[in-house]
C-alpha cells in the first residue's frame, strides 16, 4: 500500500494517530504539548471523524488535574479517551494516573516531555516530568523522532487495549515535538489492523453501567490493600511481549522495524551507550561514524522504559561489552544515579548474580540535554572517550562546563559527522519577518514536492517582540536523523543586517559555505559596512558572499516588512538544492497554497516578489584582506554591573551555553533590572516629541507598555550643559516659574508600538496629523538620543512625596520600576504593571502566576523588574501556574507574622529606645507617600540604634532581621485570566474569602495568551480561540460579581484605554483597602487579532459598548453610609458589534460560520444589556447588598 | 388596489424597495421589512476593496505574531486564515433569499475587473434575484476625460453582463456631463435597471481635529429634486427600468417619483430615521393618496408627469430654470 509522505512536526504526527483512535480528548494547554490538543479541537470543530466514523468529543478543562479527572471518568464510562500534556501538567495528573493504572484502564497520555520547574521554569525538553510519574503503574513508551512518535502513538494505543495497562507515550519536547521532518503516514487501514474492535467492545463492557452495576474505587484496610495491589502483576508482566508483538505487526505492514531495546553498533562492542528519546538518534549516528573509524562501540535505545523488561534488555546488550554509560535526561539530586541508570545497574547485577550474564560491565551514569540543551555527536563521542578510560567517571554531565563539582566531560567542539550529501542551512531572522514561515515552506517544497528528505528545527529567543529566530534546515537524499543543531553550515542566511553588529553569526559557517545577507547596501558598498571580524571570517573561510536588499524588494511589491518570499527565492537561487527553474515554479505553487486563502492580491504580490528577486540578488567580490574600520561594539558597556558583564552579556550574545556552573547562582536568585542593559534597538520608527505642542498630560507615558517614555520637571538652571538636541518646555502648571519639563524617549528600548501616538490628545492647530508626539525614523536619532538620555538620567528624580499621585498627569513623574520588558510591542498588560511599580514599587512584593507576565517578567537574560535610585524596588517571584493566589497569600502570612514579631520586639525594647520613636513607628499612618517616607526615616533611625544594641541584646538582633516589615508592604498577586478564572480559581477564591490584606491584579486578555490563545472561562461569547475554534458558546464568567458576593472584598473592573483616571483610582483604593482586593484589568492582546497600535482605542470601545463596564466595589464606603457599588462607565453608546468586529477573534467566526456568529452576537448583545441593567440596579441601591464584614487580618501598622 | 410594478424584469407587489442600508445585514430586519410591506430589498454592498483590505489586514496581523515565540507560534486556529473572502456576504445572500419571499438584490462594489466578474458570478450562485452595481468612482486623476470615465462604467457593466444571467441594475451618480446619454449607453450595454442617484460620500473637515471626516449624512426630502428631474427625463425613453433613490421621507416623495416615471422607489435614510416599520407608513400613505382620488392602480399615475407625458416638457429643461430664477421669492408653487 502506498502511504502518503508528509512533512510535519512531532506533535502533529502524534495527534494524527491519537485523534483517529479515540472517542474523547480531555485537554488543557501546556507548552510544548498544546499543539496536539489544538489540532484535536480544530479537527473536531471541522467535523473530522475517528476510525469509527464519529467526531471525537474534545473538552477543554480548567487544569491538567481536571483533564485527568475527565479522562478517568470517561474511561470508567467506557469511552476510548486520551489527553496531551507535559511537565507540571503531567505532575498534576499524577494522582489520577495511579488510579487509572490501578484499575487497569487502557488509555494513552501523549507527553511532549518537558523540564519540571526547579530553580527556574523552563518550557524546554527533558525527561524530568515523565521520570517524576514513573511509579504510577503506567507503561512508558519513548520515541526518538517524528516518524517514531507517529508510529509509537499507534503502538501505545494498540498495546494499551491489549494489555489493559495505561501508557504514557513520550517524546522530547521541542526537539521532537517541534522538529518538522519527512515521514510516511499511517493509513486508516493500518490503524484498523492494529486496533482490535473486540478489545474496544471489551473496554466498554468493563464500564460502569446501571444495567449490571458494580462498584469500583473502593477504600481498603490493611487487611486487603497489599494483596489487591499485587493483582496487576500478570498484566504488567505481559506488556513487553504485547508491545513487541505490536511493533512487529507494524513492521510487517510498513517495513519500519522497532524493538523494545534497539541495539545498533558493533556486535562485539566493548563500549555501549544506553539512552532514550531523540538522544538515541544522535548516538546512533555517532556510533556509525565511530565504527567507520574502527571503534567497537554501540548504542542501546530504550523504547519501553516501563515495564522494564530485563529479558529483552539482556538479549539486546552485547555480551562482551566492557563499559556501559547510561545517559539520563533528568536529574535526581542525592540519588546514587538517575532512574534509567539504576534500572540498568539493577538488571545487570541481577543477571550476573543469577548467572544469566557472565560478566558485569562497568556501568556509569551521566546527565545530558536538560531543558533542551543541544546534544551533539561530539558529546556522544566524549562519552565513549570517557568509557575508554580505565575508570570512567560516574555521575558525569556532558554539554555544560561544571567547574564547581567537576562532573562535566570535555567535548571536542570541532568534532562533526555531518554527511557531505546533506545540505545544511542556517537562517537568522526576526520573529515578524517571516523567516521561519518561509523555511517551513522550503522544507515542504523540498520534501513533499521534490521528493528529497528534509528537516527543520527552529530556535527562538525569549522575547515576545523583536525576537531573533534561528532556523536549522537539513536536506538530503536519505532520511535526516540528526536531532541536533547545525554547527557547520554550508549555507548561512542573515535576514537582518544589524545582527552582524551584535553576534558572531558566521561561526556556524563551514569553509566554502554560501553567505546570503539581506543588506540595505548594494554589492559595491556592503563590504565596507561589515564589521571587521565578519570580513575576516568571510576571507578566512572563503565564503561565497551574496547580498540582496530584500526589504526594498518586499516594500516595492507591497509586502511591507515581510521579506520571506524574497529571501526564500534567494536561497533556492544560490543553494543549488533544486534546479533554479524548477525551484521557482515550486515556490510559486507553494505561495498559491499558503496564501490562496488570503486573497488573490496577496498571491500576486508574492509572485511579483519572486520575479523581482533574481535581478536584485548580487554576488559580492570579496577582497583579499579585511579593511573595515567598523568593530563590533561591546555587548554591554564597561560600567555595567559585574554580573551583567560576566553572565548576562553572554546570554545577550547567544552564548549562554558557555557560562560555567560557577557563575550561575545556586538558588535561582538573579539581579533585578538587567533589561536596561540590553538595548535591543528593534524599532525602525520611534516617537519624536514636539515640546511646543505638548500639554504635559502624561497620557503617553501612562500607556507606554515598555516604560520608554520618562518625564521629569526640574529647575531651569539644570539645563546648563545639556546637549543641543535635548528638548524641554516650561512646566505648564501654574506656580512653577523657572521650572522646565522634559519628556525623554528611550529609543533603543522602544518597540515602536505607537500606543503613545494614539493616546496623545495634543494636535497641532495648523498641521493636519501632527501631534505632540509623532513617529520618526530612529536611525538618524540614535546617537543624539544616547546623549540626551545620559543627560536626562542625571537630572534629579522628582520627589515622590511632592508628586500628586491622584491624577495621570502626576504619575508620569514617578519612576517606573518595570521597564523594557520583552513583551509584545503594544502589550496591553504591561502598562498596568508599570503603573503598579510606579505607585508602590519601592515597597512592593509580587507573586506572579506563570504566563505572559512571568515570561516577560523574568525570562532570562532580561529582568525588567528593577530598582529605584535608592536601591529599592519590587521583590518578585513566580511559583507555579495553579498556586499563585496561595503563593501570594503566603507572602502576606509571613509579613503579618514578622510584623507582629517586630511589633512585639519593638515594644519589649521600648525601655532602651526613644519612646516617642517607638510610639510613632507603631502608630503612625502609612497611606500617603509622605507618611511612608516619614516611616522609612523612622525605621532607618531605628536600625542605626539597633545596630548599636545588637552586640548586647539578642532582641535587637532579632528585630533587625524583621524590622523592614515596619514599613507597610504592598503585596500583589498578579496573573492572567487562565490562572484566575481557570487553573488557579480554587486558590483565588480561597484567598478572596480569607479577608487578608492582599491585592490581586488579573491581567485579563480573555485567553491563555502565553501558550498561543487558548480559550479560558474569561473568553467572551462568540469569539473564536484555540480550543473554541467554532466560537465560544457560553458567556465569560463574571468574576467581579463573584468577588463582590463576598461583601468584604474590594473589587474593581478597569480598562486603562477607556478611563485611565478610574484605573489609577482603583489601584490606589485597592492598595489602601484593609482587606482583600481584586482588580480585573482589560488587556488588549495580540491574540485578539487587532492592530496593536489601536489597543487602547479598542479598550475604549469595549467600555463604550457596555461589554466591559467600569466599576468599583469598595466595602469601605459603607462606613460613610454609601453604596459600595459604583458604576464608573455610562450606558452603552455603541452596539457590541462596533467593538467586536474590530477584532479578528469575532470577525473570524462571522466569516467561517456566519449564522452562528449572528446568533452568538445577538445573544452577546442581550447579555451585555442585561448585565448592564443588573449593574445599574446595584449602583442604585442605597446601601450595600450585604452587611459589612470587617476585614479580619492584614491590619496595617 | 393593484400596486404591482415591474423592476429589472421582476414583478414586485408594490413599488417600495428597501435600499442598501445596514439593516440589510440582519435576517430579522430583512424579515421585518418584508412584513412591513417592502417589495424587494437591496442588501448592503459587497465591497471588493473591503474583502481585499481585510485579507491584507489579517495577513499583516498574523505576520506580526506568527513564529515569533516558542510557546505561541500562532494565536488563532488555523482555519481562520483560510476562509477570508466574500463568504460572509454570500452567506447573507443565501440566508436572506431563503428567509423571505420578496426579491433580494445583491449590491456589488468592485475594484478590479476580476473582482466585479468573479463576485457577480458568486452572487448568482448564492441565489441573489438581481445584482445592483454600485459603481463608486471619483475620477480624481485630472488627465482622465469624461469619455474615459463613461467607458469605465460601460466596461464594468459589459463584463458583469457577460458573467451573469441575473438582471443587473446600475446605480450611478449624477456627475456626468450628459446623464441622459450615459443612461442610454448603459441601457444599450445591457442594464436592466438604473438607480438614480448614488449619493457619493462627500468628505467634511473636522475643524477641531483638523481631520477629514467621511461620515454619512442621511438624505432629506429636498434631495429628491435631482433624481426627480432625471427620472422624469428618462421615463419611457430607455428600456431599463428606473429606480428612484434619495430623499424619500414620506409618501409624498414616493408619489412624486412615481409621477415622474420611476418603476420603484428606494428608501434607506427614512428607515434609519424612523425604524423599519416606516415602510408600512409609506405604503399606507401611497394607498391613501390613490384611494382619496379613487385610483385603483399604480399604473394610473406612473409617469404621468414625466418628460414624455407632459404636454409642456419645458419643466424639465432650461426654460424652467429661468422661470424659477425670475420667480424666486414669490411663489414656490409656480412653474
Amino acid at each position: 500500500m502506498a502511504r502518503p509522505v508528509a512533512v510535519m512536526d512531532g506533535n502533529t504526527a502524534v495527534a494524527h494517530v491519537a485523534y483517529r483512535v479515540n472517542e474523547v480528548c480531555a485537554i488543557y494547554p501546556i507548552t510544548p504539548a498544546s499543539t496536539m490538543a489544538e489540532l484535536a479541537d480544530e479537527w473536531a470543530s471541522n467535523g473530522a471523524t475517528n476510525l469509527w466514523g464519529h467526531v471525537p468529543v474534545v473538552q477543554e478543562m480548567q487544569s491538567e488535574g481536571g483533564a485527568a479527572g475527565a479522562v478517568h471518568g470517561a474511561l470508567q464510562a467506557g469511552a476510548l479517551t486520551t489527553t496531551f500534556t507535559a511537565s507540571q501538567g503531567l505532575l498534576l495528573m499524577m494522582p489520577n494516573m495511579f488510579k487509572i493504572a490501578g484499575e487497569l484502564t487502557p488509555t494513552v497520555f501523549h507527553v511532549a516531555a518537558r523540564t519540571v520547574a526547579t530553580q527556574a521554569l523552563s518550557i524546554f525538553g527533558d525527561h524530568s516530568d515523565v521520570m517524576a510519574v514513573r511509579m504510577t503503574g503506567f507503561a512508558f513508551l519513548s520515541s526518538g523522532s517524528v516518524q517514531e512518535a507517529h508510529d509509537s502513538a499507534l503502538i501505545a494505543h494498540a498495546a494499551t487495549l491489549r494489555s489493559r495497562v495505561p501508557f504514557v507515550h513520550f517524546f522530547d519536547g521541542f526537539r521532537t515535538s517541534h522538529e518538522i521532518n519527512t515521514l510516511t503516514l499511517l493509513a486508516d487501514d493500518d490503524l484498523r489492523a492494529l486496533i482490535d474492535d473486540d478489545l474496544v467492545r471489551a473496554h466498554r463492557a468493563r464500564a460502569l453501567n446501571p444495567e449490571h452495576p458494580f462498584v469500583r474505587g473502593t477504600a481498603h484496610n490493611p487487611d486487603t490493600f497489599f494483596q489487591a495491589r499485587e493483582t496487576v502483576n500478570p498484566f504488567v508482566s505481559a506488556v513487553p511481549g504485547i508491545v513487541q508483538s505490536v511493533m512487529e505487526a507494524i513492521a510487517a505492514r510498513t517495513g519500519r522495524s522497532y524493538r523494545l531495546f534497539e541495539y545498533d553498533g558493533a556486535p562485539d562492542a566493548d563500549r555501549v551507550v544506553i539512552v532514550m528519546g531523540s538522544g538515541a538518534e544522535v548516538a546512533r549516528e555517532t556510533v556509525r561514524a565511530l565504527r567507520r573509524g574502527g571503534e567497537r562501540v554501540g548504542v542501546l535505545q530504550v523504547r519501553l522504559f516501563r515495564p522494564f523488561s530485563a529479558e529483552h534488555f539482556l538479549a539486546a546488550l552485547p555480551e562482551g561489552c566492557r563499559a556501559v554509560a547510561v545517559l539520563d535526561r533528568t536529574k535526581e539530586p542525592g540519588a546514587p544515579g538517575e532512574p534509567l541508570y539504576l534500572d540498568v545497574v539493577a538488571t545487570l547485577a541481577d543477571a550476573v548474580a543469577r548467572g544469566r550474564r557472565r560478566t558485569m560491565p562497568a556501568v556509569v551514569g551521566g546527565r545530558y540535554g536538560l531543558s533542551s540543551r543541544d546534544f551533539t555527536p561530539a558529546m556522544v563521542k566524549a562519552v565513549f572517550d570517557e568509557l575508554a578510560k580505565p575508570a570512567p567517571a560516574h555521575g558525569f554531565t556532558v554539554g555544560i562546563i561544571d567547574d564547581v563539582s567537576h562532573t562535566s566531560l570535555d567535548v571536542d567542539p570541532e568534532y562533526s559527522i555531518e554527511a557531505d550529501e546533506v545540505v545544511r542551512a542556517v537562517f537568522y531572522g526576526l520573529g515578524a519577518d517571516g523567516t521561519v514561515g518561509a523555511n517551513k515552506n522550503t522544507v515542504k517544497i523540498i520534501a513533499e514536492d521534490a521528493g528529497l528528505h528534509a528537516q527543520g528545527y527552529f530556535v527562538y529567543d525569549s522575547h515576545k517582540s523583536g525576537a531573533q529566530t534561528v532556523s536549522h534546515l537539513r536536506f538530503g537524499p536519505a532520511p535526516i536523523r540528526s536531532p541536533y543543531l547545525i554547527a557547520s553550515a554550508n549555507f548561512v542566511g542573515c535576514h537582518q543586517f544589524h545582527f552582524l553588529q551584535r553576534q558572531d553569526l558566521l561561526r556556524l559557517a563551514a569553509p566554502g559555505a554560501t553567505f546570503l545577507l539581506n543588506s540595505p547596501y548594494g554589492p559595491d558598498e556592503v563590504w565596507d559596512r561589515l564589521p571587521r571580524p565578519v570580513q575576516q571570517q568571510i576571507i578566512d573561510k572563503r565564503l561565497k558572499f551574496f547580498v540582496i536588499d530584500a526589504t526594498a524588494v518586499a516594500q516595492d511589491v507591497g509586502l511591507g516588512s515581510r521579506t520571506n518570499t524574497v529571501l526564500q527565492t534567494c536561497f533556492f537561487a544560490i543553494s543549488g538544492v533544486l534546479p533554479r527553474e524548477d525551484a521557482i515554479a515550486r515556490i510559486k505553487q507553494s505561495i498559491r497554497r499558503t496564501y490562496g486563502g488570503k486573497g488573490e492580491q496577496v498571491v500576486q504580490r508574492n509572485f511579483e516578489a519572486v520575479d523581482r528577486t533574481l535581478s536584485r540578488l548580487h554576488a559580492v567580490a570579496v577582497p583579499a584582506s579585511a579593511t573595515s574600520t567598523v568593530e563590533r561594539p561591546p555587548v554591554v558597556p564597561a560600567d555595567a554591573p559585574e554580573f551583567v558583564r560576566t553572565v548576562t552579556a553572554r546570554m545577550f550574545e547567544g552564548l549562554g551555553e558557555q557560562i560555567p556552573v560557577s557563575l550561575m547562582p545556586p538558588d535561582g536568585t538573579y539581579p533585578s533590572g538587567t533589561s536596561a542593559w540590553e538595548k535591543r534597538n528593534i524599532a525602525d520608527e520611534v516617537p519624536v516629541w514636539e515640546p511646543d505642542l505638548c500639554i504635559q498630560c502624561g497620557q503617553c507615558s501612562f500607556v507606554c507598555p515598555h516604560s520608554v517614555i520618562r518625564a521629569r520637571y526640574y529647575d531651569q538652571a539644570r539645563l546648563a550643559g545639556a546637549p543641543a538636541s535635548f528638548k524641554s518646555a516650561p512646566v505648564n502648571a501654574r506656580g512653577y516659574p523657572g521650572v522646565r519639563f522634559s519628556l525623554q524617549f528611550y529609543v533603543e528600548d522602544c518597540t515602536g508600538c505607537a500606543l503613545c501616538i494614539e493616546a496623545c490628545p495634543a494636535a497641532s492647530p495648523v498641521d493636519p496629523g501632527v501631534k505632540a508626539i509623532n513617529l520618526g525614523a530612529k536611525a538618524p536619532l540614535v546617537a543624539a538620543e544616547r546623549a540626551n538620555i545620559a543627560f536626562f538620567a542625571q537630572l534629579p528624580i522628582n520627589d515622590r512625596a511632592r508628586v500628586d499621585f491622584a491624577n495621570t498627569r502626576g504619575v508620569q513623574f514617578l519612576e517606573p520600576l518595570f521597564e523594557f520588558s520583552g513583551a509584545c510591542a503594544g502589550c496591553g498588560e504591561t502598562p498596568y504593571l508599570k503603573l503598579l511599580s510606579q505607585l508602590f514599587g519601592d515597597r512592593l512584593m509580587v507573586a506572579n502566576a506563570t504566563g505572559c507576565s512571568s515570561i516577560y517578567g523574568a525570562n532570562l537574560p532580561a529582568t525588567p523588574w528593577t530598582r529605584n535610585h535608592e536601591g529599592r524596588g519590587p521583590a518578585w517571584s513566580n511559583s507555579l501556574f495553579e498556586d499563585n493566589a496561595e503563593f501570594g497569600l503566603g507572602f502576606r502570612l509571613a509579613a503579618d507574622t514578622h510584623l507582629a514579631l517586630a511589633t512585639t520586639l519593638l515594644t519589649s525594647l521600648a525601655g532602651r529606645l526613644d519612646e516617642e520613636v517607638v510610639s510613632s513607628i507603631l502608630t503612625a499612618p502609612q497611606i500617603r507617600e509622605s507618611e511612608i517616607r516619614a516611616q522609612r526615616l523612622r525605621v532607618a533611625g531605628l536600625k542605626t540604634t539597633l545596630r548599636g544594641l545588637a552586640e548586647q541584646d539578642v532582641r535587637a538582633r532579632d528585630l533587625l532581621s524583621v524590622v523592614d516589615h515596619l514599613v507597610r508592604r504592598s503585596i500583589w498577586i498578579v496573573g492572567g485570566d487562565g490562572w484566575a478564572y481557570d487553573i488557579g480559581y480554587g486558590g483565588l477564591d480561597h484567598v478572596l474569602a480569607s479577608g487578608r490584606n492582599v491585592n490581586i491584579l488579573v491581567l485579563d486578555t480573555e485567553v491563555y495568551s502565553n501558550t498561543g490563545g487558548q480559550a479560558s472561562k474569561a473568553t467572551p461569547l462568540g469569539a473564536i480561540a484555540k480550543f473554541a475554534a467554532a466560537g465560544k458558546r457560553v458567556a465569560r464568567k463574571d468574576l467581579a460579581l463573584q468577588a463582590i458576593a463576598y461583601g468584604n472584598v474590594y473589587v474593581a473592573q478597569v480598562a486603562m484605554g477607556a478611563n485611565p483616571q478610574q484605573t489609577l483610582e482603583a489601584f490606589r483604593e485597592a492598595e489602601a483597602y484593609e482587606g482583600t482586593s481584586i482588580i480585573l484589568a482589560y488587556c488588549h492582546c495580540i491574540a485578539h487579532g487587532i492592530e496593536m497600535r489601536q489597543g487602547m482605542h479598542q479598550q475604549d470601545l469595549a467600555v463604550a459598548s457596555g461589554y466591559w463596564p467600569l466599576l468599583r466595589y469598595n466595602p469601605a464606603m459603607r462606613q460613610v453610609g454609601d453604596n459600595p457599588f459604583r458604576l464608573d462607565s455610562p450606558r452603552p453608546t455603541i452596539p457590541l458589534r462596533t467593538y467586536a468586529y474590530n477584532e479578528l477573534r469575532y470577525r473570524a467566526l462571522a466569516v467561517t460560520r456566519p449564522a452562528d456568529a449572528d446568533r452568538l452576537l445577538h445573544q452577546a448583545q442581550a447579555d451585555v444589556e442585561e448585565k448592564y441593567r443588573n449593574y445599574e440596579g446595584f449602583a442604585r441601591l442605597e446601601h450595600g447588598p450585604a452587611p459589612a464584614q470587617a476585614a479580619t487580618a492584614g491590619r496595617k501598622v | 388596489m393593484d400596486l404591482t410594478t415591474r423592476y429589472l424584469g421582476l414583478t414586485l407587489k408594490n413599488p417600495l424597495v428597501a435600499g442598501a442600508g445596514p439593516f440589510g445585514r440582519d435576517l430579522d430586519s430583512i424579515r421585518r421589512l418584508e412584513e412591513s410591506g417592502a417589495a424587494a430589498i437591496v442588501l448592503p454592498s459587497l465591497f471588493e476593496e473591503q474583502v481585499a483590505g481585510e485579507q491584507q489586514a489579517v495577513e499583516r496581523m498574523m505576520a506580526a505574531s506568527v513564529d515569533a515565540y516558542p510557546e505561541a507560534l500562532t494565536y488563532f486556529p488555523a482555519q481562520v486564515t483560510y476562509a477570508l473572502g466574500p463568504e460572509r456576504y454570500l452567506d447573507l445572500v443565501r440566508r436572506a433569499t431563503a428567509a423571505v419571499d420578496i426579491p433580494i438584490v445583491a449590491s456589488l462594489n468592485g475594484m478590479t475587473n476580476n473582482g466585479w466578474v468573479e463576485y457577480a458570478r458568486q452572487l448568482q450562485e448564492a441565489g441573489a434575484d438581481a445584482i445592483e452595481l454600485n459603481i463608486y468612482f471619483i475620477p480624481s486623476d485630472l488627465s482622465l476625460s469624461g469619455r474615459a470615465v463613461e467607458e469605465r462604467y460601460l466596461e464594468i457593466l459589459r463584463a458583469v453582463r457577460h458573467a451573469t444571467s441575473l438582471p443587473i441594475a446600475v446605480k450611478i451618480g449624477p456627475a456626468f456631463s450628459a446623464v441622459g446619454h450615459m443612461a442610454a449607453q448603459l441601457d444599450e450595454a445591457g442594464a436592466n435597471g438604473l438607480v438614480l442617484f448614488n449619493r457619493f460620500y462627500q468628505p467634511d473637515i473636522d475643524l477641531a481635529r483638523l481631520a477629514m471626516v467621511s461620515d454619512l449624512e442621511l438624505s432629506r426630502p429636498p434631495e429628491i429634486r435631482l433624481p426627480l428631474l432625471w427620472i422624469g427625463v428618462l421615463a419611457g425613453r430607455v428600456k431599463a427600468s428606473l429606480a428612484a433613490s434619495s430623499g424619500v421621507e414620506t409618501a409624498d416623495e414616493v408619489l412624486k417619483y412615481l409621477l415622474a416615471g420611476a418603476d420603484v422607489v428606494m428608501t434607506t435614510s427614512a428607515l434609519l430615521r424612523h425604524g423599519l416599520g416606516h415602510m408600512r407608513t409609506l405604503l399606507n400613505g401611497l394607498e391613501d393618496w390613490l384611494s382619496e382620488r379613487d385610483l385603483d392602480s399604480l399604473e394610473t399615475i406612473r409617469g404621468r408627469m414625466s418628460h414624455r407625458n407632459l404636454a409642456d416638457p419645458v419643466a424639465f429643461e432650461r426654460a424652467n430654470y429661468l422661470r424659477i430664477l425670475q420667480g424666486y421669492g414669490t411663489s414656490r408653487e409656480r412653474g
